[in-house]
């Protein structure tokens, strides 16, 4: 098992025929995942790598059992693309798009809550089951996401798309694998966070071992140590916050959107206190993750 | 982004929210026109941040002449680092009690969020007796949220009747114009009963300006500058390299005091390399965030801007390991500055650490130029070290 995604998710892909969408698409295809097809309005009856492209979701999950869409469109497009899939039954979304409004990203998260689906992102790389089959575009072409992940005990979920497969890379150089890692997005608001996803990896077998990775801003990390106090984890939980350098700089915006100190509780300090009371491991050197985590497998 | 006051409370008194009579005025030969039975009148600075009032941005006239000479005082000064250019001359209300009202969005609750304190005023973030509401915008938002969130907070009668319709009012305005903050602070209830926006802070989503066209177009917000901070000029060179090629992102540079050039990406990775310089002892000269697949050009012109720092000797190029940003492009574009500037590659890189797409070719340049670079076993922590290390010899 893994989380999320797995070998047999059936994925259709919204915007298909977009330059980043087909390349992701293809990627996919290569690395084993199941795209059976894509949407795009006005090119119905196109074919994207042999995959048949559509006008509607309907087309496509009266033909399939839908397990997954990514949305990869416009920003204006992305909240009707969103209901779209979760009123045709899809049961998780995942979005790549960024700089969606974010009024919109509250109304589709609204919508999933009513309809019970899930919402990864906005801004999400991807998510990616190594060995088994990626949502997006997380760890890009086929050969660079082997060099980057191999299967294994250790779930991932990152803030940022791009550390997500650092860190991947980081263990997979030390000879340990992945079960599901999670580019959650770093939009100040997003469909999963950490918290949301912790019941996940308690319940799937293969993961051993947590690491995450979160910078300055935002609330997440409080809900996060929150959830593990009233709900504790089976699982050795290790986190790396980048940002130290921002505590200092306030009202200073860096890197992803939600990246802002502008109180106490926005610094990395503080995340770390919260963090630790939680019983979460903060490692202060990124590269001694391999070693933390080899200790608590064995 | 941050609008002035006066931009604040045009859009309240369109959702038909009560504001003082207030005019703008640039220049001290504007306020003329202001009549006799205005006084007391307050002056206050329009500049975009907050605690203005501690600042001395805003200042009370009894007559005219205190009026001009308030005036003269602040056009031109300098409040938090920013220019008073124009100020917003209210008349002086009499006020029974303030309050606090606001709506924002809740990122951990990932719904909107009704604030509403009984001490106007004051800092929302450090209050105590915060009353807060969220509300999910499907089912659509109703009075009766805002109505429950005052109730519960204590407000009776016909206040809260009052309270309730400039609540709603103002929650309507958030959503139809895609903020992400609207705070009323303080609300005021006059001498007369009345509900009055004293001061008022918007935020708008950038995100959304798309759909509001008219109000950019009208309030020139897509040249304001929305940053709280200002920039230096080599921040805003910076800026201009990134507009001027639509390829990639970089830019987003935050200059320091330090000796050591940083061409750092992606958003997690650049904070992490940042960090992990400064833990060796390292001394940034900047803070500068590339991704997206930057092309050979932007690269190019970003490194011969941070080359030409004063003080700068070495440059660090460290990113996590790309999926999307071309490894080869960027070495191309850092050797190509330096060669430009007349500077060695493999002396004034200090280490070159892109592992990931076309790293092959990416890593070919780099040897024919001599520039030490290193492959993806090796970590951002450790790469950080080497380049710390580097400048030291």
């Amino acid at each position: 098992m893994s989380i999320l995604v797995d070998r047999d998710t059936v994925i259709i892909v919204q915007g298909i025929t977009g330059r980043e969408a087909a390349s992701f698409t293809k990627d996919s295809l290569d690395y084993g995942a199941r795209v059976v097809g894509g949407v795009t309005p006005g090119k119905g009856g196109q074919e994207v790598f042999g995959l048949p492209v559509t006008d509607t979701v309907r087309e496509l999950t009266e033909r399939f059992h839908v397990d997954a869409t990514v949305i990869s469109v416009p920003p204006a497009f992305v909240k009707d693309a969103a209901f779209e899939a979760v009123e045709n039954g899809i049961k998780l979304l995942l979005i790549v798009t960024e700089r969606v409004p974010r009024r919109d990203v509250v109304e589709i998260v609204d919508l999933c809550r009513l309809r019970q689906a899930r919402l990864v992102g906005p801004n999400s790389l991807g998510v990616i089951s190594p060995g088994k089959s990626r949502l997006g575009m997380v760890g890009g072409p086929a050969q660079d996401v082997r060099k980057s992940y191999a299967p294994g005990p250790v779930g991932i979920m990152s803030r940022s798309g791009g550390m997500t497969t650092e860190i991947a890379n980081l263990l997979t150089v030390a000879g340990l694998g992945q079960s599901t890692c999670v580019s959650i997005g770093g939009d100040p608001i997003v469909g999963t966070q950490f918290a949301d996803l912790m019941a996940d990896f308690d319940a799937d077998p293969e993961t051993e071992a947590l690491v995450f990775f979160t910078e300055p801003g935002g609330a997440m990390e409080t809900a996060l140590a929150e959830r593990l106090r009233e709900c504790p984890s089976r699982l050795p939980i290790f986190c790396f916050i980048a940002g130290k350098f921002v505590d200092e700089m306030r009202g200073v915006r860096f890197g992803h959107a939600a990246t802002l100190v502008r109180s106490e509780a926005d610094t990395t300090e503080a995340k770390a206190r919260t963090l630790r009371e939680a019983g979460v491991s903060v490692v202060e050197e990124l590269s001694r993750l391999p070693e933390v985590v080899r200790e608590a497998l064995s | 982004m941050r609008l002035y006051e006066f931009e604040s409370k045009e859009l309240l008194r369109r959702a038909g929210i009560s504001v003082p009579r207030g005019r703008l005025i640039a220049a001290l030969d504007e306020i003329g026109s202001v009549g006799d039975d205005e006084f007391p009148i307050a002056a206050k600075s329009q500049v975009l941040a907050g605690g203005r009032m501690k600042a001395g941005g805003i200042a009370f006239a009894q007559d005219a002449t205190e009026l001009a000479a308030i005036c003269t005082r602040l056009l031109g000064t300098t409040i938090r680092g920013h220019v008073v250019d124009r100020l917003l001359l209210e008349p002086r209300v009499d006020v029974a009690r303030e309050y606090y009202l606001g709506v924002t969005y809740d990122s951990a609750a990932k719904t909107p969020v009704a604030i509403f304190s009984r001490s106007g005023g004051i800092d929302v973030e450090e209050a105590r007796a915060v009353y807060k509401a969220v509300f999910p915008l499907l089912p659509p938002p109703s009075s009766f949220r805002f109505k429950e969130l005052l109730a519960n907070a204590g407000v009776k009668g016909r206040l809260l009747s009052k309270m309730t319709d400039t609540m709603t009012r103002l929650a309507e305005l958030f959503l139809e114009h895609d903020c992400t903050l609207a705070e009323i602070n303080p609300l005021a209830v006059t001498a007369s009963g009345d509900l009055l926006a004293l001061d008022a802070h918007i935020d708008l989503d950038e995100d959304a300006f798309y759909r509001h066209r008219d109000l950019v177009s009208d309030w020139g917000l897509d040249s304001r500058d929305s940053s709280e901070r200002t920039q230096s000029e080599f921040e805003r060179k910076a800026a201009e390299i990134d507009t001027t090629d639509h390829r990639g992102v970089a830019g987003r540079m935050v200059a320091f005091d330090g000796s050591l050039g940083l061409l750092i990406g992606g958003g997690g990775a650049s904070l992490t390399a940042f960090d992990a310089v400064r833990r060796h002892g390292g001394t940034p000269a900047n803070y500068c965030e590339i991704g997206g697949n930057p092309s050979v050009w932007k690269v190019k012109e970003l490194t011969k801007l941070i080359m030409g720092k004063p003080g700068v000797e070495k440059l660090a190029v460290i990113m996590n390991v790309v999926s999307n940003t071309r490894v080869d492009l960027v070495a191309r574009g850092v050797v190509k500055a330096m060669l430009e500037l007349g500077l060695e590659p493999s002396e004034r890189v200090a280490i070159f650490r892109i592992p990931g797409a076309w790293e092959d070719d990416g890593f070919a340049i780099l040897r024919k130029y001599g520039v030490p670079y290193v492959d993806r076993t090796v970590s951002i922590d450790e790469a950080a070290r080497r380049a710390v290390t580097s400048e030291g010899s």
